[in-house]
């Protein structure tokens, strides 16, 4: 026990020890946070009518991000599962990073859904046992439930490996494999709740579908491992942490193959809304083409999802044709388009059209505005401050040079005498 | 200072010297801890500024409550009492708020003749005056009257936003919509702290003072019958009813729904629903279902009624029908 508390304290020293890049950095994206931290507060006096929504349209940017975010945390499975299940080597050095993505995902998808709501002060009412809880036919209920579960979850996984490489002992996996093997099952189930959050709404026929779930687990499956590539050469470039090339190439099959399954959905998705040329096909006619109501032309997101889909053809394209996509480069670019697009499509893409029409037949659109953009800049930038930082205390522990002390109580005596 | 410490420490062969090590506890991290506290409150101070402009903040009491179901009389008087004294407080208004429970034997449902509608949009008005709905906010009212052309049903063919010289125009009907009051509501469903349920009456109510607001209820309408309070109602005390209820016309609270509760603070006491009593052509019918004798059960029997969107399978409380 004395142990882990000079371990959690030192862990807080180190975590203000580090390169000036490392300080630039993280106050970089300290000063992005408080900017979005301020906005959120200034939404907070006013109330959510700072920003873009609209009893038609009343989700909009933040629940895009919460969706988005819920894909990345589930995608960690895709590095557990070669890790743990299949046994590669050489993913047991970065399925920890997965992890700690997970961990960054998921606070940051529970923050979105703070910042979505209209009385935060209220939020408790949402705990079980504490508060009064719709449970089980409210899905955000389950939602709640589940994300918090597979935040538990991840948190035991990594701070007991972690701690236990500090210690230098060897993890029992007693104590974390039925842990690792639960995760596999809860990552699935994160993402087709939030799913079902949607799917489960009878008035809108654009995500009453049993479609949503396997499209949301395709694109998550791309976006997730898409960044840890990106992150994994960020890793090695900066800490000299070793990550060879075949865990980077063990992802990136994954990732082509989600991404070809997504816009396989994607392809059957649209056939499905435009061949049968029902009413309930209004939104995806909105989406992809615009829409007429009473002479105007409504077509805000019609940029959105074009720009989605040809970066997710030209990702899909590049990662193909392996000659191109082993190259570090075009791989990176691949990922970055992938990325990008799906944030286009299953964020503005998805949750924003499911709102137009409205039940009564009116088109209103929407665009985020600032307040809306600077909490959802805010809110990345604390994220990314997060998962750093993890990365930060994780790398020193990989590496070995963060260890427990032998003589700790002598050798803070030995400083003290020298000073 | 620091650092001759660390070239001391070298020179001996006691420690590496470098900074980075992440090995080391020295004066000069405790140092940089220190400035980085001093960052943290500078930057908590430059977020929490803005906090000063809140005018709303919830009492600890309104903090702590329990849920409506679990309130005992004399809580329920509490939160009543203080809702009270916070419309003196916010709005310069005396008011009475109370919570008239459902009758025995009694389920409300709404009946509405679309030969006779003709527009007027005068159970708009009725009813935002009648629920404390701000005059200058049109797009809160609970009625929204739907301008239709006689040869279609489909509602994107409608146009709420009508506005002519003279009622009604030529070649349209009028449909006003509001809660249907479903028997199985999709609303009510999806709320993850049962902020909102149907009463035994047949009205679905919203705790305006228990809801998160986290606007499910609002996606999951087939009918659009929510409104969400974006900002704090302002309205003038001139403008506000005071005869208010709980469940129904109490002044809301910002970032939470309402929508039509049929009246309920008045129709619980045996009065008529306030854009019934105001129609000028006796197209809204208003009753107790399970009364075999009433209006209700009479257009049921004999007359061809819908309802909206039967595919939805919500089955409404609220009935259409065309009779001249």
């Amino acid at each position: 026990m004395r142990n882990y508390l000079v371990f959690l304290g030192r862990s807080f020293l180190l975590s203000f020890s580090g390169s000036p890049l490392f300080y630039a950095w993280m106050g970089f994206l300290t000063v992005l946070s408080a900017i979005g931290a301020r906005a959120f507060t200034r939404q907070l006096v006013t109330g959510l009518s700072m920003t873009g929504m609209t009893d038609q349209v009343s989700w909009g940017i933040y629940i895009a991000n919460f969706t988005f975010l819920v894909g990345l945390a589930a995608a960690a499975v895709m590095l557990v599962i070669p890790a743990y299940i299949y046994r590669k080597k050489e993913m047991h050095d970065v399925v920890i990073f997965g992890e700690l993505l997970a961990i960054a995902a998921i606070i940051m998808s529970l923050l979105f859904i703070m910042v979505d709501l209209g009385r935060p002060d209220r939020f408790w009412h949402m705990i079980p046992m504490i508060g009064e809880f719709n449970f089980p036919y409210s899905m955000l209920s389950w939602d709640f439930i589940v994300l918090n579960g597979y935040l538990l979850v991840n948190l035991h996984i990594c701070g007991y490996l972690l701690y236990m490489k500090y210690l230098g002992r060897k993890p029992s996996a007693f104590i974390y494999m039925p842990f690792v093997i639960l995760s596999i099952a809860w990552a699935i189930s994160i993402h087709t709740v939030t799913a079902f959050l949607f799917v489960g709404l009878v008035g809108r026929h654009f995500w009453n579908t049993a479609i949503v779930a396997p499209r949301f687990l395709g694109s998550a499956f791309t976006a997730g491992p898409g960044i840890l590539i990106i992150a994994f050469q960020v890793i090695r470039h900066f800490s000299g942490y070793q990550i060879s090339d075949r865990a980077i190439h063990i992802l990136r099959n994954i990732v082509t193959a989600s991404l070809l399954i997504n816009l396989f959905l994607l392809a059957c998705e649209a056939f499905k809304e435009f061949y049968a040329f029902s009413s309930h096909g209004s939104s995806a006619r909105y989406l992809f083409f615009g829409l007429e109501s009473h002479g105007e032309y409504y077509s805000a997101l019609v940029p959105y999802i074009w720009v989605a889909i040809l970066m997710e053809v030209a990702a899909a394209i590049i990662l193909i044709i392996p000659p191109i996509a082993r190259r570090m480069l075009y791989l990176n670019i691949a990922c970055v388009l992938a990325n990008v697009g799906i944030w286009f499509e299953k964020g503005m893409g998805l949750v924003i059209p499911g709102f137009i029409p409205s039940p009564q037949g009116t088109v209103v659109e929407y665009a985020p505005s600032s307040t809306e953009w600077l909490v959802t800049m805010g809110i990345w930038a604390f994220g990314l401050l997060l998962f750093s930082w993890m990365l930060h205390l994780a790398i020193h522990i990989m590496k070995g040079d963060f260890h427990i002390l032998a003589d700790e109580p002598t050798r803070g005596l030995r400083e003290q005498a020298v000073g | 200072m620091s650092r001759e410490h660390d070239e001391h420490k070298d020179s001996r062969g006691a420690q590496p010297p470098r900074t980075t090590d992440p090995n080391s506890s020295g004066r000069r991290t405790f140092l940089k801890a220190g400035l980085g506290t001093a960052v943290a409150l500078s930057t908590g101070a430059f977020v929490a500024e803005p906090l000063r402009g809140l005018k709303d903040s919830p009492t600890l009491h309104e903090l702590l409550r329990k849920h409506y179901t679990k309130l005992t009389p004399d809580l329920m008087d509490q939160v009543l009492r203080r809702i009270e004294r916070q419309v003196a407080a916010n709005y310069c208004a005396k008011v009475r708020v109370n919570d008239p429970k459902p009758l025995d034997g009694v389920e409300y449902a709404y009946c509405l003749n679309l030969s006779r509608c003709n527009g007027s949009r005068r159970c708009v008005t009725a009813c935002m005056r009648e629920n404390n709905i701000p005059p200058d906010h049109p797009e809160m009212a609970y009625i929204r009257v739907i301008e239709m052309p006689n040869d279609t049903l489909d509602l994107e063919d409608g146009n709420p936003l009508y506005a002519h010289e003279t009622i009604p125009d030529q070649g349209k009907f009028y449909l006003p919509m509001s809660c249907q009051q479903c028997r199985q509501p999709p609303c009510t469903k999806v709320c993850p702290t049962h902020a909102t349920w149907t009463e035994p009456d047949g009205v679905t109510v919203i705790d305006y003072n228990w809801c998160i607001g986290c606007r499910c209820c609002l996606a999951a309408c087939p009918y659009e019958a929510r409104r969400f309070n974006w900002t704090r109602p302002e309205i003038r005390p001139e403008q506000i009813n005071p005869d208010m209820g709980y469940l129904s016309n109490q002044i809301r609270p910002r970032g939470v729904p309402e929508k039509c509760h049929f009246c309920l603070h008045r129709t619980r006491l045996g009065k008529n629903p306030a854009c019934m009593e105001v129609c000028p052509t006796g197209a809204r019918v208003f009753g107790n279902i399970l009364d075999p004798n009433g209006k209700i059960q009479y257009i049921l029997k004999n007359k061809r009624v819908y309802i909206l969107k039967a595919e939805a399978h919500t089955f409404p409380r609220f009935y259409y029908f065309f009779e001249k």
